[in-house]
């Protein structure tokens, strides 16, 4: 049936990935140069050309991932072949370098290349682990549910304590005004809550609603009577808008996490290129 | 004024009765023609303001002494008045014909209001789209109380009462609660009737409070207002007793009367009570009542310009004049290829006298079967259509012969008269035999509905269909080696069974004596677990259930149910011990399939959750999918490449909306065309654009689309989206390096002047993509995949 991006045609390219490892490793071992193993040795330019291919093609995904009409093959065949190959390049890369690190223009481009594929890795992590996560949290419904629920759930609040006293009103309307979902995208990766509440005339925080509804706890013990039940009823929804709040801002924080790493992975190949310029001037202009 | 008699009476001034009664003035015949509305062209006035109104079919030449070209709903309405006054039309408004009585030369029509008028000879064009029902209470014919909603934003501050609960009540009552005070009376206590998208924008609408809305509640009667601010009092009928709505204005939206009682209140006889059935018409559109004429829609031809030629043609005709019908030239054209050398009309006559199955079809239904249909030469080995193939028209011989291979190396000659494909038309199912040109032959190609169309309105060729249905399916799915003459005593006790949607065809524990071959539709396969009825399979068209019963003689071990409208054939336990004797290897074969439908069912019992699954992809309608689009939440990243790779792909406007639609374990709807196998959208398209073809089997939508809205309302998924085109240039490396240009699958509105209109765009299966779907091909996790109905018991099979 259907298969995930790694196990895309029963892991072919897991394979292939893993071959290419073998033999660039084995040809590492082989290989007697009269020189320390580095870049200039036969294999150490074999290994080098490799890689530079190799990257250059890890980063044609960018393209080919929006190349919609004309694009060569899955998309997820693509990304399938760019995770293993993308991890052979590890080693590649290393080889080529001989293990002969310093703190110049040469090294630069190499750990660029790391932070890449370490980044790369959390991505695949984070594919994997966050979607079946976000289905589980939400139970089979679409974010929009939720929302419609919020919706309904707030009028229903502003009809009940529209009947009620002064303090209550303000607090449940102060607390469904100032609620906060979303925020920047640091707010929305680490899942802070902004949310404020009106409490006596001045502004105070009002995190995962917890300050509404321990003031509405309070206004319990002062109300009594028929009041009173409509007072129980309004800190029963108020908990049932929280629970959704939480799962919300849940959801948000684990779509968030989905891609940031892509701001990582993207913008680095880019500096990844730049520094690989400057490599391969050093090594044929300067050498 | 009782005393003068017309000559013609046109009844209907849409276009068809506009035509006609312009070229009777022209003619100076003396006439008259009468329109129920306040304005000619009801039909054409409902049209949404700014309509641009296509002038399909582009081949057919337009034949009227008013002018028809496409353009603007409202310069096309103002020629037709322009070319009234011209001719001096004697045109009445306000004038609905309630009753015709009396014969040829003597016609008493009846009006509504009691005034009657004598006519010798009668037009009907009264079009299809009836009359809307009234509210039907006291009061009711105030001004304020309306039928229409033109223009929505015309009306502010009113207090205003819609009643209805369908898709047009809600699209008016959230369109007028912009700008208003708007309540919505609904007869029942739910909006059932509604589409999913409507009916979730109007439980949000009450919810807010934007909209009020009167559950269980019936119109009592309208008083004049109790204060001078307002129009009138709507007294109403709710559940806690009477209420009184002071209001501005009262739009009714309760469906329409379909005119088919009123015209046979005339005399005019329909073939059958098919909801699509057209009356039987002569070459020169008499109907059954001498000297009463039918043209335009109510004929069964459903676009302008046909009935605006219609209406030329039948003044002629009843002058006496023989007028060549404005489609001869077509089919002139049409025939010019063949080896004959007659004239169009002997050339018809030819095929009816040859092709046994068009014998008892009138003249005029003929002749529009033909323009419809494509003739052509098949040079000998010529292959018509292969197997698999997702073609679906109807094929008769004309000339010479084909061969049909229903298995390798089984060829079956089928000679001229003949006709064959009917097993794919009747099933929407792939081809299942190959078909050859055994010699030079000419046969005729009759699109779907053209024959759908036939078959609901003539008898005599359904039963034909349905009696070669029964015997060729025998052979080729029971007993390929006997010869018909054998299976013809099999073929007289076998049944057509319908079933509607959720039906029970058997069930568990029965006495099991009968086999079901099912002809069109799909089942599921359900047993008894725990209490719980669970759905372990799903058996598509042109298989069979039940045999197991028969070949083992025990009760039914499962219970069968339709998951949509579904047809079958049922044969019973003696003809199937016939078949078995007449064709050796059938018992093989059988035992095989209930072997591994065995297999199957242990791996679905033992495993609740894909029961469960696989009846929650049956209840969103995928009984009747052929190839849709499922989303695995567990791979899916949210990142909207499928929904950019469709936008990119076609000009700019996803046809997928992925965060749309239900979700249940793992595997989510989103809202997206199913290419049903008997497809609702394609039923009602004036231009016949939306077509099914291709290796895919794909249902798409061609240019020709003039924007009616018809498939969007019919669609029970709500994947038509009426658009302005747009396209999607590629301008990636511009975009990447540069930021110029947009980004790869956004969509730029082009301008293309004022005669653009909406179209309707829905997914075509990328039928013109060499790689197949953009959508899968462009998800990068393998989240997003396309599956027949056939697949889901592999995918339910891996529930994790
Ligand atoms: C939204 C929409 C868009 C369309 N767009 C196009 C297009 O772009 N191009 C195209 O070619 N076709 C289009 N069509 C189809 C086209 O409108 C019809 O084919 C055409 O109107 C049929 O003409 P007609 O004369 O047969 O009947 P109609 O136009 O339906 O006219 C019937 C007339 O008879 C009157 N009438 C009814 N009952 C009575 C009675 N008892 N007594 C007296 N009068 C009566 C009605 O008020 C009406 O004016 C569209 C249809 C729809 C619904
Ligand atoms: C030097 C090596 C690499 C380069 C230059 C590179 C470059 C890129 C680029 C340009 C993209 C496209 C991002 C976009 O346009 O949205 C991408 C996507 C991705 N990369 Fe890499 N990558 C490298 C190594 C890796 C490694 C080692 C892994 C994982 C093991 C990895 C995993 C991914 C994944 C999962 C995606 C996302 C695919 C998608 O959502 O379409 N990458 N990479
Ligand atoms: S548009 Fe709707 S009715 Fe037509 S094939 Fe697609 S899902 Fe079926
Ligand atoms: S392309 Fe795939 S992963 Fe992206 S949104 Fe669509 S289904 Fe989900």
């Amino acid at each position: 049936m259907h298969s995930s991006f790694l196990s895309h045609a029963n892991g072919r390219y897991f394979w292939f990935a893993l071959g290419l490892i073998t033999v660039s490793a084995s040809a590492y071992i082989l290989h007697d140069p009269k020189q320390p193993p580095n870049g200039g040795t036969w294999l150490g330019y074999t290994l080098g050309s490799l890689g530079l291919f190799m990257i250059v093609w890890l980063a044609y995904l960018g393209r080919r991932k929006r190349n919609f009409a004309k694009g060569w093959g899955t998309v997820r065949g693509w990304v399938s072949a760019h995770v293993y190959f993308g991890t052979a390049l590890l080693i590649v890369a290393t080889l080529h370098t001989g293990f002969q690190f310093d703190f110049n223009i040469h090294t630069l481009a190499f750990v660029l290349m790391c932070l890449v594929i370490f980044s790369g890795f959390f991505g695949v992590w984070a594919y994997r682990v966050y979607p079946p996560e976000r289905n589980q949290l939400k139970k089979s419904q679409s974010i929009n549910d939720l929302f419609l629920q919020l919706e309904e759930i707030d009028s229903q609040l502003t009809r009940l304590s529209s009947g009620s006293d002064n303090e209550v009103r303000g607090i449940v309307n102060s607390a469904i005004e100032r609620t906060v979902i979303g925020g920047g995208y640091l707010d929305q990766l680490l899942g802070r809550d902004n949310s404020k509440l009106v409490l006596q005339g001045s502004v105070v925080d009002n995190t995962e609603q917890q300050r509404a509804l321990d003031s509405l706890l309070e206004q319990m013990t002062r109300i009594q009577g028929l009041e009173s039940t409509r007072l129980s009823e309004i800190v029963r929804i108020f908990g049932a808008r929280k629970r959704i709040l939480d799962t919300i801002r849940e959801d948000i924080r684990m779509h968030g996490l989905i891609q940031v790493w892509l701001l990582v992975h993207i913008p680095l190949t880019f500096a990844l290129f730049a520094a690989m310029i400057a490599h391969l001037f050093a090594v044929f202009v300067y050498w | 004024m009782a005393s003068e008699i017309f000559d013609i009476a046109i009844i209907g001034a849409g276009p068809g009765g506009l035509s006609a009664a312009s070229h009777a003035a022209e003619l100076g015949v003396n006439h008259v023609l009468l329109e129920s509305s306040p304005k000619i062209a009801n039909t054409i006035q409902k049209y949404q303001k700014g309509k641009h109104v296509m002038a399909e079919p582009g081949v057919l030449p337009l034949r009227s002494p008013i002018r028809f070209s496409a353009g603007k709903r409202e310069e096309i309405l103002s020629g037709w008045e322009d070319g009234l006054t011209e001719h001096n039309v004697n045109v009445r408004y306000n004038t609905e014909v309630a009753t015709i009585g009396g014969q040829k030369g003597d016609f008493l029509i009846g009006i509504s209001g009691g005034e009657q008028i004598q006519a010798k000879h009668i037009i009907l064009g009264i079009g299809l789209q009836g009359n809307p029902r009234t509210l039907g209470v006291p009061g009711d014919n105030a001004a304020f109380v309306q039928y229409q909603l033109d223009d929505p934003d015309a009306y502010k501050d009113e207090s205003i009462v819609i009643v209805g609960a369908g898709d047009a009540a809600i699209e008016n009552a959230i369109a007028l609660a912009r700008h208003n005070s708007v309540s919505i009376v609904n007869r029942k206590d739910e909006f059932a009737r509604a589409k999913e998208g409507n009916l979730n924008l109007i439980l949000g609408a009450i919810d807010s409070k934007s909209i009020e809305c009167l559950y269980g509640t019936t119109p009592a009667r309208i008083d004049p207002p109790s204060d001078e601010t307002f129009a009138g009092t709507f007294v109403l009928d709710t559940p806690s007793g009477e209420a009184q709505l002071p209001v501005h204005r009262i739009i009714g939206r309760l469906g329409a009367i379909a005119p088919r009682g009123l015209v046979e209140s005339f005399g005019i006889e329909f073939p059958n009570d098919d909801a699509n059935a057209i009356p039987a018409l002569t070459s020169q559109y008499e109907s059954n009542v001498e000297g009463m004429f039918v043209i335009g829609a109510l004929g069964g031809y459903p676009l302008i310009k046909q009935a605006m030629n219609q209406g030329y043609e039948v003044v002629e005709y009843i002058l006496g004049n023989k007028v060549k019908p404005a489609d001869h030239d077509l089919l002139a054209a049409k025939f010019k290829t063949l080896p004959f050398d007659l004239d169009v009309d002997e050339v018809l006559a030819l095929m009816q006298q040859r092709i046994p199955v068009f014998n008892g079809v009138n003249a005029l239904q003929f002749r529009e079967l033909i323009l419809d249909s494509e003739v052509s030469l098949q040079r000998k080995g010529a292959v018509v259509f292969a197997r698999n193939d997702y073609t679906n028209s109807f094929y008769t011989v004309l000339q010479g012969s084909v061969d049909i291979e229903v298995a390798a190396d089984t060829l079956i000659n089928s000679g001229q008269g003949n006709f064959f494909g009917e097993m794919s038309l009747i099933s929407g199912r792939r081809r299942s035999a190959t078909v050859y040109a055994a010699d030079d032959c000419v046969v005729i190609e009759t699109p779907r509905r053209t024959m759908n169309k036939l078959i609901a309105s003539v008898d005599a060729v359904r039963k034909v269909l349905d009696q070669t249905f029964i015997v060729r399916t025998i052979q080729q799915k029971f007993a390929p080696d006997a010869s018909i003459e054998d299976l013809l005593p099999v073929a007289e006790k076998t049944v057509i069974n319908q079933y509607a949607p959720g039906q029970v065809i058997f069930s568990e524990g029965e006495e099991g004596d009968t086999l079901h071959f099912i002809r069109n539709g799909s089942v599921t396969v359900s047993s008894n677990v725990d209490g719980k009825d669970l759905v372990m399979s799903y058996v598509p068209a042109n298989q069979a259930v039940g045999e197991m019963a028969l070949l083992a003689n025990v009760k039914r071990t499962a219970t069968v149910r339709a998951t949509v409208k579904t047809e079958t054939l049922s044969i019973d336990k003696e003809s199937f011990d016939l078949l078995l004797e007449k064709s050796p290897g059938l018992k093989a074969r059988m035992q095989k399939i209930v072997e591994e439908r065995m297999r199957q069912n242990i791996v679905l019992q033992t495993n609740t959750d894909s029961g469960e699954l696989l009846s929650f992809l049956m209840g969103q309608g995928l009984g009747e999918a052929t190839d849709v689009l499922l989303i695995d939440e567990e791979l899916c990243v949210a990142c909207d490449y499928c929904e950019s790779a469709c936008a990119a792909t076609h000009e700019g406007t996803s046809r997928l909306d992925r965060k749309a639609g239900p979700t249940f374990a793992h595997i989510h709807v989103p809202t997206s065309c199913r290419h049903c196998e008997d497809p609702s959208c394609m039923k009602d398209c004036p231009p016949d654009a939306i077509q099914r073809g291709g290796i895919g089997g794909e249902v798409f939508i061609g240019d020709n689309c003039i924007g009616c809205g018809n498939c969007e309302q019919n669609c029970p998924y709500g994947v038509i989206q009426m658009s302005y085109k747009t396209s999607a240039p590629d301008s990636f490396w511009r975009w990447l390096f540069f930021g110029i240009g947009d980004k790869p699958g956004k969509a730029v509105n082009i301008n293309a002047g004022e005669n653009t209109i909406k179209q309707a765009v829905k997914c075509d299966m990328c039928k013109d993509q060499s790689g197949g779907p953009a959508c899968v091909r462009a998800c990068p996790t393998g989240a997003a995949m396309r599956l027949s109905p056939e697949e889901f018991v592999d995918l339910v099979r891996d529930v994790r």
